[in-house]
């Protein structure tokens, strides 16, 4: 009863706010969803293996966390969203909050369903009620970047369709046995079909890899929160990549059921190193901060399938990391909103000397930047922490190594850009002294045109 | 009914090749709304039996992918006054070839497969239809042949998908229509918007945002 709740509520609050004419009936939908449901997350620790609707919703330990952090995030951006609302017109401002909503109403039921269509329904409305909160600005820029989300998320988010299809055919029907429902997968993993579930798996990487913005399949990710309002990107962010981290996490689930984690775990790992790579080389030298911390997710994205691709150890880091990074990447958005809102532009090398124009939001996000890129004593050190050491403790001294130079890189370039921003010189001085923008690359080489398909 | 369905897989692949072959956008839509029909009857075909869910499922296909998606798209083109494909990425000549040999890779991997109940031809046809589809999206320029691609994309799961049809609920297929039609929908938006913006709608003039 309560999963059906938190999934319906915030819909039936999606559609109320679209009519809604007035902007204080629109604020109160959404910070009466936006409670209820968090009151209603707050219910459900305490009462925890409820199961409806024939096992098709359910709660467990990743979907739990997942919600929480969705729950607590939602919060955080609707009461950020109430004052952005205000000066936007009214059309917008009835379109924005309704996709909010039908935002909160999908992601809950990701996080909650244990039938695996049902999930990519979820996800699927999770990727289209994105849609218009990214083209929100209006112009030419917004529109590029909805038009390359939309093609790649719904291609991606296809790939995961074929998955779920092709996981239904891996399961012999016998009486009782219901379809795609995960616990009687994990249930009947020994009967399963090796040969589709493999080809189940392998999809599943590629499509939820894409929405979860693991490299190569990134190449959308700069652009959308580059050009989205910073309280977007806090939800994609936060919320989108770890709806679609929990996609893959079901698919892993059951294939380490059957036994073929062997085959799963280094398909996991080389995504998951790759999209370090990926990540330290766009982030060493970026200019803009919301494209730093679009790579800076690709970066936490690629940590989560490294951990869940470790197994033991590291799968508990990797499920950490899901809450640690939703938090801080929200925090990291909404005040990094703030500074690009005060300097009126989003390129570093206007965003300097911030400490003394801003002292409250310079402050938070240098903190967040330390703890984004994963110093102690936030959260994310823990996880992270948590991640390597599972590397070294089932036998891959290598990965960790891997990793932990990739990290150091990726700090350096988080912590340079964090400090010419707070402390750098006000905007005349610094420009004048270094012409153009601070990035070391020459502009006609342009690294991630060899990452995107032609079609960008 | 297993060799009318064979049928209505033949005609699907010659769905296919229409729009790899052909430069009109009119067509190509009329050529994927035709898909759709064929999408809509051969679940029929393949469920066997006429049940609510069968003749839903077949109702629910037709209206969205043959009717509304095609009208919706001729509406945007029509808005954007563009008739014909220009100069794609490859030639019509290089898409055809390259259409033939996904369909001669989806018939020897579907040979390999483990064998599944529904007939023979479902799984490579679906292989297929999703490997051209991918193909149009990646090789056209014009973000409507995109859309085009995108559909038949949807189209080839949605044949695989048949091969389940029995075993997922009806709830779950009409989401999973849902989704596509909206999907579908907020593409056509933002084509739209895109002929306002840049006068053309051509994804290839999107190219502000590099590294």
């Amino acid at each position: 009863m309560i999963q059906l709740l938190l999934i319906l509520l915030p819909a039936v609050a999606a559609v109320l706010a679209y009519y809604a004419r007035r902007e204080t009936t629109r604020t109160r939908l959404m910070w009466g969803a936006a409670g209820a449901h968090l009151l209603l997350v707050a219910r459900l620790w305490t009462t925890p293996r409820a199961v409806t609707l024939a096992g098709w919703l359910a709660v467990d330990g990743l979907g739990l966390i997942v919600l929480t952090l969705i729950s607590l995030l939602f919060i955080v951006v609707a009461s950020y969203a109430v004052g952005y609302l205000r000066t936007r017109s009214a059309r917008d401002g009835r379109v924005f909050g309704s996709g909010m909503l039908a935002f909160l109403a999908a992601a809950s039921l990701v996080a909650l369903s244990h039938h695996l269509a049902l999930l990519w329904v979820g996800m699927e409305a999770t990727t289209l009620s994105m849609a218009p909160l990214i083209y929100d600005r209006h112009d030419r820029r917004s529109l590029e970047a909805v038009w390359k989300y939309l093609v790649l998320s719904s291609v991606g988010i296809a790939l995961a369709l074929l998955a779920v299809f092709l996981l239904a055919t891996a399961q012999p029907s016998a009486p009782g046995v219901r379809p795609l429902v995960l616990d009687d997968l994990i249930a009947g993993a020994p009967s399963l079909d090796r040969w589709w579930l493999r080809a189940a798996f392998v999809f599943a990487l590629a499509g939820f890899g894409t929405k979860m913005g693991l490299a190569p399949m990134h190449t959308w990710k700069p652009d959308t929160y580059g050009e989205a309002p910073s309280l977007v990107g806090a939800l994609m962010a936060g919320g989108v990549t770890s709806c679609a981290f929990v996609g893959l996490a079901r698919f892993t689930q059951v294939l380490t059921a059957a036994g073929l984690a062997g085959f799963a775990r280094p398909l996991l790992l080389g995504f998951g190193l790759f999209s370090l790579v990926v990540a330290a080389g766009f982030i060493v030298g970026q200019a803009d901060v919301k494209r730093l911390l679009a790579y800076s997710s690709v970066e936490h994205m690629g940590l989560l399938v490294l951990g869940m691709g470790l197994g033991g150890l590291g799968t508990y880091g990797a499920v950490l990391h899901v809450l640690n990074n939703g938090l801080v990447k929200g925090w990291l958005f909404l005040v990094v909103g703030n500074l690009v809102l005060a300097a009126g532009s989003q390129a570093a090398a206007d965003v300097r000397g911030m400490l003394r124009a801003r002292p409250v939001s310079a402050m938070l996000v240098v903190a967040g930047l330390f703890a984004v890129s994963g110093s102690p004593p936030f959260g994310l050190f823990l996880s992270e922490f948590a991640i390597v050491s599972g590397a070294i403790r089932e036998h891959h001294p290598v990965v960790a190594g891997a990793a932990l130079l990739l990290l150091a890189v990726i700090f350096a370039g988080i912590a340079r850009m964090i400090l010419e921003m707070v402390l750098g010189g006000g905007r005349g001085s610094e420009a004048s002294r270094r012409p153009g923008a601070p990035s070391p690359r020459a502009p006609g080489w342009s690294p991630d045109h060899w990452h995107s398909p032609p079609w960008c | 009914m297993r060799s009318l369905a064979e049928v209505l897989l033949f005609f699907v692949i010659l769905t296919d090749f229409g729009v790899l072959a052909m430069s009109r956008l009119s067509a190509c839509i009329r050529a994927v709304a035709a898909q759709g029909l064929l999408l809509g009857i051969l679940s029929l075909v393949v469920e066997g039996a006429w049940s609510v869910h069968g003749v839903g499922l077949a109702l629910g296909t037709i209206l969205i992918k043959a009717v509304f998606l095609p009208w919706f798209l001729r509406w945007a083109i029509r808005e954007a006054s563009v008739r014909r494909e220009v100069e794609p990425l490859v030639g019509y000549m290089a898409s055809f070839l390259l259409g033939a040999a996904a369909l001669a890779v989806s018939f020897a991997v579907a040979a390999r497969l483990p064998p599944i109940e529904s007939g023979p031809l479902l799984v490579p046809v679906a292989l297929a239809t999703v490997i051209i589809g991918l193909v149009v999206l990646i090789t056209r320029t014009k973000a409507v042949s995109q859309v085009v691609g995108y559909l038949m994309l949807e189209n080839g799961i949605y044949i695989f998908g048949l091969t389940q049809i029995r075993r997922v609920p009806f709830l779950v297929d009409a989401g999973v229509l849902l989704d596509v039609f909206v999907g579908v929908f907020v593409m056509g938006i933002v084509v739209f918007h895109i002929n306002r913006e840049f006068d053309s709608i051509s994804a290839a003039q999107l190219t502000e945002l590099r590294e």
